[in-house]
């Protein structure tokens, strides 16, 4: 048989196997067969050793030309059936995308409204110099009402609807603090003795400059009151803190809390013990809708009592009424919560109902600052 | 308080309007709670004569009435009250008319088969007072089908004010107008009583005081007058009137008088039927389970905090709060007794918060009423009473002395500008304390100020600041920027308070919602969470599931998740931070931050349950982001007592440090709390955690990085089953510390295989070679000494 025709026959030979080879292994088989170190066409290429050299040249180029074509057949099956391998691998994963994903365990939980409307007051406290002053709930009798100036037996005290403690041995009345005023008069007070906790922040000079949040309580339960509730007092004691400073910070810190242009504020002389004179502030709003807008309106909503801290009180605090003075305020950070973010039932807030939790609650990045905005 | 427009104008000269006065009364602290039209909201109110009055035939409490209302025809209305009867004039409201005190819209129906097509109304109804006993009786000559209002002369307006306690001056239409007045909302109008001359000589009434050396002196003064031969009966109409207007019933002329004193001088009085006592009347305290039957129709026992007012025989009523049924005066009374006296404004409120009366008398003398009062109250009593009753008047008696304190204030003018930042000048700080009827002497910048008598609560110059700035308004105080501190904000939040923020933020990142529970708990459970000392407990507290304050955070979350399971969400992650108190110092209260995870999800990838490592790893998270590692803290398998006692631990920094506790809750809590179970919770004590250590520089150590591959070698050792992991992987992390750089459990295993009592822990060794790479020799090397350091501290061996 010639050359040609056992190249012819090959050829043939060749592509009909490349054609008939179903997938990757059959296809790197024919490349064995053919072109493999004991491949067909490999050992007619070695059969050129054996020619003479003219017939070497012209049987050599016949050759090889097989060679190539042969490995561009056998590439381009091997190509094609490589995609179709993944095509089917491929088809083979697909998976329903529309099945949910689990939840993970770390699904954000919710910050508490009276945290975060805690921490929206620091921010913008924090921007005034004030620092914060803390005190403990069970407070004794001389630092709830004495040294405030409620005098034993005053009515004032029983406008506090107090909760007491239980006698104790030591024989000092006891009772659950009816306001956050008593932290004035340990930040105010000097003492010899270092604070006996950690989180009571000890006594300062005058300049003082301090907001003091805490739980609060008082012996009332109804659709507006709860056993326990929460206020943010504010103090400053200086030498020359007046009324019209009062106004600019209280002005101020409701425009920056309910984050509005303007805010008008209605200053009504009052009566607390601890004040003198004493003021209770209506803020004007529109308590037409659903839920109130601070800053528009012509209706008035009580929101804080405040005034010039008391000559007794400050003596109390063995500072001289005569050479300092400054002012305080008191308001209730869980009314300022339902102001701001529209709840209308305080008893929820202590209820843990998971659903008011998530609805009214904040996501946990959620942080209050002055350069991020209070809220988003 | 309650009083009219009119009634304000027979002292106030003024042409405000009802709107500006009541914004004038609420600048000058005497806040308007309302300002009513009392006319127009009942203007279509009507007389109506019930011409007949019959039984319903389906109801034995109700009656079907035919009423001529003045249109014509009679008209059927079903009325319930039992003084709906033949023949009464009273009032009518048609279908269609509002009925303030019920809050509804009247239409026509049928009650209970009969047609009824109006009403027949209660003074509660129109809200005139809190009478809901009957529907109103009118006199019989009122004209039929005439308006109600116009009938009972309600025509005006009606302010309602809420005084603060240190105002008892205020809780007088007079006192009101004279502020007004000073306020510049009008002009007060000079009245004066004539003198009432005793024509009758001395009564036969003697008064006196008698208390103990150690008693309170609640009665400081007492006065008294005998008017005999009077003349009792309904007062006249223009009386009744304006007691009616502002919510009181009219009673008789005698009494009308005394509740028109009341609250048009802040000053009660009381009349006495001087025939129905016997001998003198004193005050005195009353003696132990003595009673008094009083003028609402109860009878009231006392005990020796509280005064009375006696005749010899018995008490007669209660001393400045309200007076005695039987000795008072009815419409037959002819002989009556006056008293105008002064009680101790402590001694009324204790006590009338003692016996849950409130009155016109308490609301006034617990508000200090105007020492110099006493008198004059008699003078205008006995005027009022000749005037309308008649009677010969007798010498008053007086005993005891209350001397008004006439406080006299060296004032430096500068204290307004100081206090209030006004700039007022002396002039119109002098003009404004004398219309408030204070006195002035002195001159250049400082005055010597004479409180009136009737305020008493003045008392120190910060009381004066006060009233100028009231009188000037407190609008007008201009507002001025606090002074900028003059360095950037030192840092706001101590070591506590940022942790407290930061526990909050990890743990609702972590997927907790943040509770806030009471402070106070039940009994049951602060004993079931190592509370419920007797200390500790509340002397009054509102409830009896609040009864102790909390040792722990957890009670009050497991009760969340009770309601929350109960209301059909059990699958729950709360968590709070907050106080818990351990002792009565301020030392015993410390802040926790705990939480609690139950339920978990069922899902296609398979289902979680809670377990103690959720809490382990919430636990660990926290403590994270506080700077604490807790593999670097010592866990011992010591549960807090509410854990499951296998599934709990223990997290410290030493055995007297104790920071925090994880588990699951205890079957018997879970029990107690009606909870499915398992629920996972954990406790950090934020307090006892120590404070970071102060460094000299906020520089991080050098970081020193390897250029050589980290490698990782796996071990199997067959361990005791009550070995404990952490102790395998010490031994492995100590077994060579220059190379050893990590080590992990990967795999725990005690089934098939494993002998009985035993367990195989599988871990996962990291070494960091840092200055060549190791040999095979070397890491053979570091495996053996692995091998030999958890054989030597658990007695685990190699798996083969």
């Amino acid at each position: 048989m010639s050359l040609d025709a056992t190249i012819g026959s090959l050829k043939a030979e060749i592509s009909a196997a490349v054609a008939a080879a179903a997938d990757e292994g059959a296809i790197e088989a024919v490349r064995v067969a053919a072109l493999g170190k004991k491949g067909s066409v490999s050992a007619l290429l070695a059969s050129l050793g054996s020619m003479a050299p003219d017939e070497r040249k012209t049987a050599g180029a016949t050759i090889n030309a097989l060679k190539t074509e042969v490995t561009a057949l056998i590439e381009a099956k091997a190509s094609v059936l490589k995609r179709a391998a993944l095509d089917a691998r491929l088809a083979a994963e697909r998976v329903d995308v529309t099945l949910p994903v689990r939840a993970p365990a770390t699904a954000e939980g919710r910050i508490h409204p009276i945290s975060q409307v805690i921490d929206e007051i620091t921010a913008i406290f924090s921007d005034m110099g004030f620092s914060i002053a803390e005190g403990p709930d069970i407070e004794t009798d001389w630092y709830n009402f004495t040294a405030l100036n409620f005098p034993e037996g005053h009515p004032a005290r029983e406008m506090h609807d107090t909760f007491f403690m239980a006698p104790s041995p030591d024989g000092v009345k006891r009772v659950l603090r009816t306001h956050t005023s008593p932290v004035q008069v340990r930040t105010m007070l000097k003492s010899n003795e270092k604070p006996e906790a950690a989180y009571l922040t000890p006594a300062i000079d005058p300049p003082i400059r301090v907001v003091m949040p805490g739980r609060t309580y008082r012996h009332d339960s109804d659709q507006t009151h709860t056993p326990m509730f929460h206020q943010v007092e504010g103090l400053v004691i200086d030498k020359q803190s007046h009324i019209g400073q009062l106004r600019w910070v209280l002005e101020e810190f409701l425009k920056a809390f309910f984050e509005v242009e303007a805010v008008t504020l209605r200053f009504r002389p009052s009566f607390f013990p601890f004040t003198e004179p004493s003021m209770e502030v209506d803020v004007q709003c529109d308590r037409s809708g659903a839920e109130v807008k601070i800053g528009e309106g012509t209706d008035w909503l009580e929101i804080l009592g405040c005034g010039m801290v008391h000559p007794n009180v400050l003596r109390n605090c063995g500072l001289d009424p005569d050479v300092y003075q400054g002012f305080a305020w008191g308001m209730g950070i869980d009314r300022l919560a339902m102001l701001k973010y529209g709840m209308n039932d305080l008893r929820a807030f202590f209820d843990a109902d998971k659903r008011w939790l998530d609805h009214y609650g904040f996501r946990p990045l959620d942080l209050p600052t002055l350069f991020g905005g209070l809220s988003s | 308080m309650k009083f009219t427009l009119e009634w304000l104008k027979d002292h106030l000269d003024t042409s405000l309007s009802p709107d500006e006065i009541g914004k004038a009364l609420t600048m000058i602290g005497l806040e308007v709670e309302s300002i009513e039209d009392q006319g127009a909201a009942l203007q279509s109110f009507v007389v109506g004569h019930v011409v007949s009055a019959d039984k319903h035939p389906n109801a034995d409490k109700l009656r079907v009435c035919k009423v001529d209302a003045g249109t014509g025809e009679l008209i059927d209305v079903v009325c319930g009250a039992p003084n709906a009867r033949t023949g009464l004039k009273t009032v009518f409201a048609f279908p269609g008319t509002f009925i303030p005190g019920t809050d509804f819209t009247l239409t026509k129906g049928n009650i209970r088969g009969a047609a009824s097509n109006g009403m027949l109304c209660s003074a509660r109804e129109l809200l005139l007072s809190d009478d809901h006993s009957g529907i109103i009786e009118l006199a019989d000559d009122a004209p039929i089908g005439a308006r109600y209002v116009d009938v009972a002369g309600i025509n005006g307006v009606v302010f309602d004010i809420s005084l603060t306690p240190n105002r008892g001056d205020a809780a007088g239409v007079y006192g009101i107008a004279r502020d007004l007045a000073a306020f510049g909302a009008g002009t007060l109008k000079a009245f004066s009583v004539p003198e009432q001359v005793s024509t009758g000589g001395k009564g036969s009434i003697p008064v006196d005081l008698r208390f103990g050396a150690d008693e309170p002196k609640v009665c400081r003064m007492f006065s008294g007058r005998l008017i005999t031969g009077v003349k009792n009966g309904p007062s006249p109409e223009w009386l009744q009137t304006r007691l009616r207007a502002v919510g009181l019933r009219p009673i008789s002329a005698l009494v009308d008088i005394t509740n028109l004193i009341s609250l048009d001088r802040a000053r009660p009085l009381h009349v006495y039927d001087a025939d129905k006592l016997t001998g003198g009347i004193h005050a005195r305290m009353a003696t132990p389970g003595e009673t008094v039957l009083a003028l609402d129709g109860k009878t009231y026992t006392l005990d020796p905090s509280i005064c009375v007012i006696a005749d010899d025989a018995k008490a007669l009523g209660i001393a400045g709060i309200i007076g005695g049924e039987p000795s008072g005066c009815t419409d037959e009374t002819v002989n009556v007794f006056v008293e105008s006296a002064w009680f101790e404004p402590d001694g009324i409120a204790a006590a009338g918060r003692k016996l849950g009366i409130v009155s016109d008398a308490r609301y006034r003398f617990e508000r200090t009423v105007d020492p110099e009062s006493v008198l004059p109250g008699l003078e205008m009593a006995t005027w009022l009473i000749t005037m309308l009753c008649g009677g010969v008047v007798h010498v008053p008696e007086v005993a005891g002395h209350v001397a008004s304190p006439r406080t006299v204030i060296d004032f430096p003018l500068a204290e307004v500008a100081r206090l209030t930042g006004l700039q007022t000048p002396a002039s119109e700080i002098e003009a404004i304390l004398k219309r408030l009827g204070f006195a002035l002497d002195g001159t250049g910048d400082r005055r010597r100020v004479t409180v009136p008598s009737w305020r008493p609560d003045v008392t120190m110059k910060a009381d004066l600041a006060e009233e100028i700035m009231r009188m000037v308004g407190v609008d007008n105080v201009p507002k001025e920027p606090l002074p900028r501190l003059h360095h950037v904000a030192p840092r706001m939040l101590t070591t506590l308070q940022n942790r407290r923020r930061l526990a909050r933020r990890v743990l609702a990142a972590r997927g907790l919602d943040e509770a806030v529970t009471w402070s106070f708990i039940s009994a049951a459970e602060a004993e079931q969470f190592g509370g419920g000392s007797a200390d500790l407990k509340l002397a009054n507290p509102i409830a009896s599931e609040l009864t102790d304050m909390r040792p722990s955070l957890l009670p009050g979350l497991l009760g969340a998740a009770q309601r929350n399971t109960n209301r059909g969400f059990a699958d729950l992650k709360l968590f709070e931070v907050g106080q818990v108190f351990l002792s009565l110092s301020p030392s015993g209260q410390h802040s926790h931050a705990s939480g609690l995870r139950m339920g978990g999800s069922r899902h296609w990838q398979g289902t979680d349950t809670v377990s103690v490592f959720d809490a382990k790893a919430d636990l660990a998270a926290l403590l994270d982001v506080l700077g604490h590692d807790i593999d670097k803290l010592q866990l011992v398998a010591e549960p807090a007592r509410w854990s499951h006692p296998g599934r709990g631990g223990r997290v410290q920094l030493g055995p007297k440090t104790i920071i925090g506790w994880f588990g699951e809750i205890h079957p018997d809590l879970l029990a107690a709390y009606d909870l499915p179970g398992p629920v996972a919770a954990f406790e950090l004590d934020l307090d006892a955690l120590p404070e970071p250590r102060r460094k000299p520089t906020r520089a991080k150590t050098a970081l020193k990085l390897s250029d050589l591959m980290p490698l990782s070698r796996d071990f199997a050792f067959l361990v005791d089953r009550d070995v404990e992991a952490a102790a395998v992987l010490k031994a492995a992390r100590g077994a060579d510390k220059a190379l050893v750089s990590s080590a992990e459990v990967f795999d725990l295993f005690d089934g098939k295989g494993i002998p009985e009592g035993k367990k195989s822990i599988a871990i996962a060794v990291g070494l960091q070679p840092t200055d060549h790479t190791l040999t095979d020799e070397e890491i053979d090397r570091v495996s053996a000494a692995i091998i030999a350091a958890v054989g030597k501290a658990t007695g685990g061996v190699l798996r083969a």
